[in-house]
C-alpha cells in the first residue's frame, strides 16, 4: 500500500441523499484506513443500502439526482457514476445473495470475465474475445486466492454441488483475486452460513484485513461485529447516531442504540449507565401467555416458500381475542407467515384454527374458515384497481359467503347491487374513506384510503381471525393512526383475533398484546409488547443464537 | 441412486423411444443396409450443418432459435442471384454464401435487438419473428426481383415480367459440394458395375469384401460439417464461449461481472443466422431444386425437431445431440412410409408421421423443460422445510 501520507482509504464527509422529497440520508461522515474492519449496523430503511449504492456507483442515485457531500478515496475527491469505475477504484462487494453462476466451476466463477487468456493471432484480428482460455492458469490462480482465505476448496469443484458456506467464500475470493481491491463490502456474509462455517470466514477476513484490505462488515449478527470489528458504525433513520470502537459498546447497547427512539430514550439511557454484561440470561424468551381458554390459532413447524421471505420453521400460538403481532426484518420471513398460512404461497407444517386442522396451500380453504387476510400488496393481492369501491369491498364475501346476491343458490344468482352499495356507504363513513362515492374505481383512491377499503373487504367477512400485512405502509401518518385504532376498536368490540406483521416495531407495541420476531426464518422470541425495546432489538439481531443452535446444525447436515 | 437412475431415464426417454420405434420399423420396411446406409449419408450431409447453427444460441440460453429461417432466406436469395448470373459449380455456391452472408447479418443484428427485447421469450419471438421476414421475403422475392432488383434469366421469372416462379432449378450446382471429391464405397464384385451406372468422372473408390452393394459418400460436404463441429469445439473454449455460457445460466451475474450481456446475445443470434444461412445453401444444392416460396418454412422446424430427438434439451446440446438426431429422425423418415405400407398397406402414414412427430416432439421437448424446472424448483423447497 503506497499510503504513507496521513489521509485515509476512503473519507466520508456529510454525505445525504434524497429520493422525491423523502430524505433517507443526512450528514453521514466516517473514514476508514486501510487493513481496519468497521462494522455498520443499522435497523431496515436506516440508510445502509442507499449508503451502499451511493459508494457503488449505482445508477438508481444519479438517475434520483445524485448525492449531496463528498467522497474521497486516497485524499482524492472521487464522483462514481457506474459500478465499474468504483471497481477500478478498488472497492469490492459481496452481496447478500449468491452472485455466482451456478454450472460453473469454482475457478471459473472467481475468474468470471477476468479469465487468462492463450495469446493468439485471432485476437489481434477481431478481440480479445476469440482467445481460448488458459484452463491451467486459471486454476492456479483460483487456487492462490481461495488459499488467501485460508480454506480449501478444490477450484474445479461446481458450484452448484457446493455446500452454502463454500459459496461464500467462493464469492470473497473472486473479489480478492482482482488485484487492485484495498476495500471490500460484505453485507451479512454470514446470514447463510453455519455457526462453524461463520468462524471460519471470521478468522479469513481478520487475515485478509492484515494483508492491507479494509474490510466494512454489515451484519445484523452483533457478537460477530464485537468479535470481527475494531470499530462500529450505527446508522438509524439515515443518521449516524455513532461511530466507536467496539470495545466501548455492548452488544446490547449497539442493539438499543439502532432501535432506540424517542419515547425509549430514557430506557436506553439507563441501559447504558447499567453495562448489562449477560445477555442471554435476560432474553430467555418467556412468553407471558394471558390466561384465556384456549387458542385461536396453533401453528407447529410451518414452512413457506415465499421468495425473497422464507419461513423455515414456525411455531407459535395465538389466544382467543388477542392481538398478536410479528415482527423482524426485512427478508427474514415475518410476510411469509400469514401468506403461508392463508395459503398464498408453497406452504407445508400444522396448522389448527380452534383446535382444528387448517388445509393449507388452498386460499379457499383458509376463507371458508372465517379467516379474512389483508395482503402487503395492497394494489396487487388486496384490491381489483379497475372495479368500484363496492365491489371490491364486497368481493370476497359475495364468493365465498354467497352474501350480497339475490336469486336461487347454484341456479341463477345475481348481484344485489343495493345491498352491496350500502353496505359499502356504511364502511366509507365508518373508515373515513375520502372518495365520491361507492362507484369509484378503487386505483383512484391514495394508499391510505385503498388501506381502508382493504381493511373494509376483510371486516365484510365478519372474520374469526384477522391477518394484517404491513398495515401502514406506504400510508400517511394520520391515516397511519386511523388504520392502527380502527384495529384495536374492531378488536374491542368483536373480540376477533388480530394478527398483525410490521416492519415497524414502534407500530406492534402499541397495538399489540404480544409481539413475536422472527429471524432468518424462525421465531427468535415471543415478548409481551411492554417489554423494552432493546430486547426487541436483540431479538431481531440474532442475539438468542445460542438457544437454537441444535436446529442450525441440523439444517447443515 | 434411483432419482440418478430415473433422471438418466427422463433425460433420454426422447432418443430412447426413437430407437425402439426404428427397430421395429426396419425390418419391417424390408429396406436393405446399404440402402438405408447410403439414404442417411445423404441426409446427413443434407441437413447437419442446418441443425448445427442452432448449438450456439442454446449456449447463450437463448433457446430453439427458431430464428434460423431468417438464415435460410438469405441463403435462398443468394441462390436465386447466382442463378440469373448463371455463375455455376463452386464459385457459384461460395458467390451464393458471399451474397448471403451481409443480408443474415442485417437480419440476425435485427433479431438480436428483437430477442433482447423479449428476454424469457426468444422462442416464441424467433417463431414469430420468422412469419414476419417470410413476408418481407416474399415481397422481395414476388414483386421487388425483375421490377427493383434486375433479373435478366426468362426461366427465373413468371410470364408476367416481375417475380420469381415456384420452382427455381439449381441444376448449376446441384451436388457440386457432395461431389467434389467423388467417393463411393462398394462391395468387392459390385464396384465395376456401379461404376458404370454412375457414369462419369474418376470416383475414389473404397472397396470393402463381403460388402453388397454399393454407397456413394458426399465426402466435402461431411469435410464441411467436420470443420463446423472443430469450429463449435474451438469456439466453446474461447473468452466468447464461455461469456455466452455464463450469459446462459444467469444473465444477472453475467452482467454484475462485467459482461455485455445485450451484445454478446446478439452475436450469438447473427452467428447462428449466418450459418443457418450457409446451411440452407449446403441444403439446397443436395436437393438441387429451390421451392422460392416454401423451401425455408421447414428448415427450421425439421431442425430443431431432429436436435431435441438427438436428446437436446432447450437448455443443453451438444455436437453428438446433433448427429444422434439426424440420424435417428431421418431413419424413421425412410423407413416409416415403407414399413406403414408393408404393415396397413398405406404409404401416407408415414408422410402423416413425419409431420405429426416434428411438432410433437417440440412439444414434449418443451414440456419436459418446464416440468424438470419445476422438479428443480421443489428439490429447491424441501431443503426449506427445517426441522419439520
Amino acid at each position: 500500500m503506497s499510503d504513507n501520507n496521513t489521509s485515509p482509504l476512503l473519507e466520508l464527509s456529510h454525505v445525504g441523499k434524497e429520493y422525491y422529497g423523502n430524505r433517507v440520508l443526512s450528514d453521514i461522515s466516517f473514514s476508514i484506513d486501510s487493513g481496519e474492519i468497521i462494522g455498520l449496523v443499522g435497523e431496515n430503511g436506516a440508510g445502509k443500502s442507499t449508503l451502499l449504492n451511493i459508494l457503488f456507483g449505482m445508477p438508481v442515485i444519479a438517475s434520483t439526482g445524485g448525492y449531496e457531500g463528498s467522497i474521497h478515496i486516497d485524499g482524492k475527491s472521487v464522483h462514481f457514476t457506474s459500478p465499474n469505475q468504483a471497481l477500478a477504484a478498488g472497492i469490492g462487494m459481496v452481496h447478500q445473495e449468491f452472485s455466482l453462476i451456478p454450472g460453473f466451476t469454482a475457478a471459473e466463477n472467481i475468474l468470471l470475465n477476468r479469465e487468462v487468456l492463450n495469446g493468439s493471432l485471432m485476437s489481434y484480428v477481431f478481440s480479445e474475445r476469440v482467445s481460448t482460455l488458459d484452463r491451467e492458469a486459471m486454476h492456479n490462480r483460483a487456487n492462490a486466492a481461495i488459499h488467501t482465505l485460508g480454506v480449501n476448496i478444490n477450484p474445479d469443484m461446481v458450484v452448484s454441488e457446493m455446500p452454502v458456506g463454500y459459496k461464500q467464500f467462493i464469492e470473497i475470493a473472486r473479489e480478492i483475486d482482482r488485484k487492485n481491491t484495498r476495500l471490500l463490502f460484505l453485507d451479512e456474509p454470514t446470514a447463510v452460513l453455519t455457526e462453524t462455517e461463520a468462524e471460519i470466514l471470521l478468522t479469513a477476513l481478520k487475515k485478509l484485513a492484515k494483508s492491507g484490505i479494509a474490510i466494512v462488515f454489515i451484519s445484523h449478527r452483533l457478537s460477530e461485529i464485537k468479535e470481527l470489528c475494531s470499530r462500529v458504525v450505527v446508522l438509524r433513520d439515515g443518521k449516524l447516531i455513532t461511530d466507536q470502537p467496539s470495545e466501548e459498546l455492548t452488544t446490547r447497547q449497539i442493539a438499543s442504540l439502532m432501535v432506540g427512539r424517542q419515547n425509549t430514550r430514557r430506557e436506553e439511557h439507563r441501559v447504558i449507565l447499567e453495562k448489562a454484561s449477560d445477555v442471554n440470561e435476560v432474553l430467555s424468551p418467556q412468553p407471558e401467555k394471558k390466561k384465556k381458554p384456549k387458542p385461536a390459532l396453533r401453528v407447529e413447524h410451518l414452512w413457506v416458500d415465499m421468495p425473497g421471505e422464507t419461513v423455515r420453521d414456525v411455531s407459535f400460538e395465538v389466544q382467543k381475542g388477542e392481538i398478536f403481532g410479528i415482527g423482524g426484518l426485512a427478508g427474514h420471513g415475518k410476510l411469509g407467515i400469514p401468506n403461508g398460512i392463508m395459503g398464498l404461497y408453497p406452504a407445508g407444517g400444522k396448522v389448527r384454527l380452534f383446535g382444528k386442522r387448517l388445509t393449507l396451500n388452498r386460499p379457499r380453504a383458509a376463507l371458508s374458515r372465517k379467516m379474512a387476510f389483508v395482503s402487503e400488496d395492497r394494489r396487487g393481492v388486496g384490491l381489483l384497481l379497475d372495479e368500484p369501491l363496492d365491489w371490491n369491498i364486497t368481493f370476497t364475501a359475495m364468493q365465498m359467503q354467497g352474501r350480497f346476491l339475490i336469486g336461487i343458490p347454484y341456479i341463477f344468482q345475481m348481484r344485489n347491487e343495493l345491498a352491496m352499495r350500502s353496505e359499502a356507504k356504511k364502511f366509507i363513513d365508518s373508515l373515513e374513506i375520502k372518495c365520491t362515492g361507492p362507484s369509484q374505481k378503487a386505483g383512484e383512491l391514495s394508499g391510505g384510503n385503498q388501506q381502508k377499503v382493504c381493511l373494509a373487504k376483510a371486516f365484510v367477512l365478519r372474520p374469526n381471525i384477522l391477518l394484517i400485512c404491513e398495515p401502514t405502509r406506504g400510508i400517511d401518518i394520520g391515516a397511519k393512526n386511523l388504520v392502527l385504532d380502527t384495529l384495536k376498536e374492531y378488536n374491542k368490540e368483536n373480540g376477533t383475533t388480530i394478527i398483525i406483521t410490521s416492519s415497524e416495531l414502534e407500530e406492534l407495541r402499541s397495538v399489540c398484546d404480544r409481539v413475536a420476531i422472527v429471524d432468518e426464518g424462525r421465531i427468535a422470541g415471543i415478548l409481551p409488547a411492554s417489554s423494552p425495546a432493546e430486547e426487541f432489538g436483540m431479538l431481531m439481531m440474532g442475539q438468542n443464537k445460542k438457544n437454537n443452535d441444535d436446529e442450525e446444525g441440523e439444517e447443515s447436515a | 441412486m434411483i432419482r440418478k437412475l430415473f433422471d438418466i431415464i427422463a433425460n433420454n426417454a426422447v432418443p430412447a423411444v426413437f430407437i425402439i420405434i426404428s427397430a421395429f420399423a426396419i425390418p419391417l420396411s424390408g429396406f436393405s443396409a446399404s440402402y438405408l446406409v447410403q439414404e442417411l449419408l445423404t441426409r446427413i450431409g443434407r441437413n447437419s450443418f442446418l441443425i448445427l447453427s442452432l448449438l450456439i444460441p442454446i449456449m447463450a440460453g437463448m433457446g430453439l432459435n427458431f430464428g434460423m429461417v431468417l438464415g435460410a432466406m438469405a441463403g435462398q436469395i443468394g441462390l436465386l442471384l447466382i442463378c440469373d448470373w448463371g455463375v455455376v459449380g463452386i464459385p457459384g455456391m461460395v458467390l451464393a454464401c458471399l451474397i448471403g452472408t451481409p443480408i443474415a447479418i442485417v437480419l440476425g443484428v435485427f433479431c438480436g435487438h428483437i430477442m433482447n427485447r423479449a428476454k424469457g421469450r426468444e422462442m416464441v419471438t424467433g417463431y414469430i419473428l420468422g412469419f414476419f421476414i417470410n413476408g418481407v421475403y416474399q415481397m422481395t422475392v414476388l414483386y421487388l426481383m425483375g421490377w427493383v432488383i434486375p433479373i435478366t434469366n426468362p426461366n427465373l421469372l413468371l410470364s408476367r415480367g416481375y417475380g420469381v416462379r415456384n420452382a427455381v432449378s439449381l441444376l448449376g450446382i446441384r451436388g457440386v459440394l457432395d461431389n467434389f471429391i467423388p467417393t463411393m464405397i462398394a462391395g468387392t464384385e459390385h464396384s465395376q458395375q456401379f461404376l458404370s451406372i454412375q457414369g462419369s468422372g474418376a470416383f475414389m473408390l473404397l472397396q470393402i469384401p463381403c460388402f453388397n452393394g454399393a454407397i456413394r459418400i458426399p465426402l466435402m460436404t461431411l469435410i464441411v460439417i467436420a470443420l463446423f463441429c472443430v469450429f463449435i469445439i474451438w469456439f466453446r473454449k474461447t473468452k466468447l464461449g464461455q461469456d455466452m455460457r455464463a450469459i446462459g445460466q444467469s444473465q444477472t451475474v453475467a452482467d454484475s461481472a462485467g459482461i455485455a450481456v445485450n451484445r454478446t446475445r446478439i452475436i450469438a443470434i447473427v452467428i447462428s443466422t449466418v450459418l443457418a444461412c450457409y446451411g440452407q445453401i449446403i441444403y439446397l444444392q443436395n436437393m438441387g431444386t429451390l421451392n422460392t416460396y416454401n423451401s425455408h418454412d421447414q428448415a427450421g422446424m425439421f431442425s430443431i425437431a431432429a436436435l431435441l430427438i438427438g436428446g437436446a434439451s432447450v437448455s443443453r446440446a451438444s455436437i453428438a445431440n446433433v448427429f444422434v438426431g439426424v440420424i435417428l429422425f431421418h431413419l424413421m423418415f425412410i423407413v416409416a412410409p415403407m414399413a406403414g405400407k408393408n404393415l396397413i398397406g398405406e404409404a401416407q402414414i408415414g408422410e402423416y408421421f413425419r409431420v405429426f412427430v416434428s411438432y410433437g416432439i417440440i412439444a414434449i421437448a418443451l414440456v419436459l423443460h418446464a416440468w424438470k424446472r419445476n422438479r428443480e424448483r421443489e428439490a429447491a423447497r424441501r431443503s426449506l422445510r427445517g426441522g419439520a
